[in-house]
């Protein structure tokens, strides 16, 4: 088995084009047996087409996407091992929930009593015992998605597409459903990937998550590792709330420890327009390679740093290595947690998040920012040419 | 004493919406009233009552060439329907989902026939069957009223189809089945009561038909309509009057029906849940 046999569905150089729009721009995305992975990113970032081009619903414009090894562009979407489950359900109207289900082991000529048993297996699963004989027009949101579930395994396919499955449904629902879902792909094992815009649902169900935007894949990783080391600022600002310092790190004398694999770790000190901090980076070749600068450049590397609100910390009097200062601009209580914004001196708005409300400060104070350097997460930006 | 005028003044103003509705009905109904009372007058000549018979309906049933030229309009209607119903649900599938040039003069072209008068259409389909030599009769009747039914039931089914969610057949491939297969069991059957609309659309518009048919019908062969038209000049047999009245009880009894059916599936599909396992 070549290396790619190894994912059960593997995309490579993917393009797509809709007239002269170029929607999928080079898309590689390789997905693990029984993986539960995300697409994520906002409403025309191109998500939906890629589920679509797996599904076999829209054709690909160039490269190879393969499942289980195998090339399918030339498939009609009913040679493909994969079912879909859709945003609108598509429940079929004039069929009973039963017909639904049973549906694509009737076009496969499946007997009449093995229909009968699978049916009845699956509305176990999704606990719609006792609804067979309903039309879907009878349902509510929730019942219909889980009857689109149902109707989508019944044939035990290798990979389940999701189609932002949740989006029609209240909040409270679609929490339950998450669980609900996650615990379906768990049991049974099957490959998932889901698409939605909505990150916080993504970063409680996912294995990984490919973070997209405009038609390019940004980010790829776990949702641990996309929240605390972003790749892009556009990943850095979709995914939860983030502090970006634009600036140009300089290498400082003290510390260059060199660690295993190659890795060098620096001690920086990074000129921003709001001010100066400190940074602790490991540096490797990977990371080179996107500045296209020597490390040890005398001008310094052109980067961003992604300190995230909770991780943000103030006091009243500087901190060494930093010179970082602002006004507090106001405080809210959202519920679980306190919001501070500060105004920077250049006007740039510092986002703190505290548990505590900070008695010894007010509104229209003074306050120095620091953060521990392990919590700053560090992107470096890519040059053209 | 305000409120007992105010009182009087909608007593009138009621009874006068009440008959306004009777002049109404009356207007509508009163011509179809004389015909089906004078289908049971003992006499030829329908100016006055002479006494109840029911010989008129005894004479249809037994010897009259009338019910005969109904079979005729019967049948043509039955074809035309058939024909324009296929017709103009595939156009109308393709119109839907299909994007091509000159599609717009396409979808505009369809209301030509409908607009156009009659009298021009069944001219204009004269003298092309004269020059492909086609011979008038019932082919050529049933080939005209399938020309004029096809735009109806395009315009019918194609509201329908706009509001159909398409992932609905990606749904049904997606489960395996290809592209007959998703036509014949997802497509066809949501279209249903579209077609079933446009079918009777044609039916009405085919048996209702006298101008095109009057053009196209020849010597032998000729439609209801038409025939009773002809009678007209020569002088109308009061068996006419008993076919129609019996047509009349035909088409309240289906719409009852009809009712009655909806209502009791209506009742089921809300009550009934049928038992699988």
């Amino acid at each position: 088995m070549n290396e790619i046999g190894e994912y059960i569905i593997s995309l490579s150089n993917v393009d797509k084009y809709f007239g002269t729009n170029h929607v999928i721009q080079n898309f590689h995305l390789n997905v693990r047996q029984g993986e539960f992975l995300t697409l994520l990113g906002p409403s025309g970032c191109g998500k939906t087409t890629i589920l679509r081009m797996i599904a076999g619903f829209e054709d690909s414009s160039g490269g190879t996407i393969r499942v289980q090894g195998e090339r399918v562009e030339d498939k009609e979407a009913f040679e493909r091992d994969v079912n879909t489950v859709f945003q609108s359900y598509a429940l079929f109207p004039h069929m009973t929930v039963f017909d639904n289900i049973a549906y694509g082991l009737s076009v496969k000529k499946v007997p009449k009593s093995e229909i009968k048993e699978r049916v009845k297996e699956m509305l176990e699963l999704v606990q719609l015992m006792g609804f067979e004989g309903r039309k879907p027009a009878m349902m509510s949101g929730g019942q219909k998605q889980r009857v689109a579930i149902a109707r989508a395994l019944i044939n035990r396919p290798k990979v389940l597409l999701l189609d932002e499955p949740l989006g029609a449904l209240d909040l409270k629902l679609r929490k339950q459903m998450q669980i609900e879902l996650k615990r379906l792909q768990k049991k049974l094992n099957i490959t998932f990937i889901y698409v939605t815009h909505d990150q916080e649902e993504a970063m409680t169900m996912s294995d990984r998550i490919a973070v997209m935007n405009g038609g390019v894949l940004e980010q790829l990783d776990t949702p641990d590792q996309i929240y605390k080391h972003p790749k892009t600022k556009f990943v850095a600002d979709f995914i939860g709330e983030s502090n970006l310092f634009d600036g140009i790190a300089k290498p400082a004398e003290s510390i260059s420890a060199h660690m295993e694999n190659g890795t060098i770790q620096k001690e920086f000190t990074v000129l921003t327009a709001s001010g100066i901090f400190p940074l602790v980076q490991n540096v490797t070749e990977e990371s080179c390679s996107v500045t296209k600068e020597p490390l040890d450049s005398g001008s310094g590397l052109p980067l961003t740093v992604c300190v995230r609100p909770e991780v943000m910390k103030y006091s009243k009097c500087p901190v060494e290595g930093f010179s970082l200062s602002g006004v507090i601009k106001n405080v809210i209580f959202v519920g679980s947690q306190y919001r501070s914004l500060i105004v920077m001196d250049n006007g740039y708005e510092v986002r703190v998040n505290r548990i505590k409300p900070d008695q010894t400060v007010s509104e229209g104070e003074r306050v120095f920012l620091f953060w521990d350097l392990e919590d700053a997460s560090c992107i470096f930006q890519r040059k053209e040419g | 004493m305000a409120s007992r005028k105010r009182k009087q003044k909608r007593m009138l103003f009621k009874s006068l919406s009440n008959l306004y509705a009777v002049l109404v009905y009356g207007f509508l109904y009163a011509p179809i009233a004389v015909m089906m009372v004078f289908s049971f007058n003992d006499q030829k000549v329908n100016y006055y009552w002479n006494g109840f018979t029911l010989k008129w309906y005894v004479k249809l049933f037994t010897d009259s060439s009338i019910v005969e030229y109904l079979w005729n309009s019967l049948f043509i209607a039955g074809m035309a329907t058939l024909g324009s119903v296929v017709i103009g649900t595939i156009g109308a599938v393709g119109l839907i989902r299909f994007e091509f040039r000159l599609k717009k003069l396409v979808n505009h072209s369809l209301y030509i026939p409908i607009v156009i008068p009659e009298i021009v259409l069944g001219l204009s389909l004269l003298l092309l069957f004269e020059v492909i030599r086609l011979p008038l009769g019932f082919t050529a009747i049933i080939l005209s009223h399938i020309t004029f039914c096809v735009p109806f039931v395009i315009i019918i089914m194609r509201g329908r189809l706009s509001g159909m969610d398409l992932s609905v057949e990606e749904a049904s491939m997606d489960l395996g089945a290809n592209r007959m297969v998703t036509f014949f069991r997802v497509t066809l059957p949501m279209l249903v009561p579209g077609i079933m609309s446009g079918a009777f659309m044609s039916f009405t518009l085919s048996i209702d038909d006298v101008i095109i048919s009057n053009f196209v019908s020849g010597p032998y062969s000729t439609t209801f309509p038409v025939k009773i038209l002809s009678l007209v000049k020569t002088g109308l047999s009061p068996e006419v009057n008993a076919l129609t009245t019996i047509m009349i009880a035909v088409i309240l009894l289906g719409l009852l029906i009809n009712s009655t059916v909806q209502a009791f599936i209506r009742k089921r599909f809300l009550t009934h849940i049928k038992s699988y396992f």
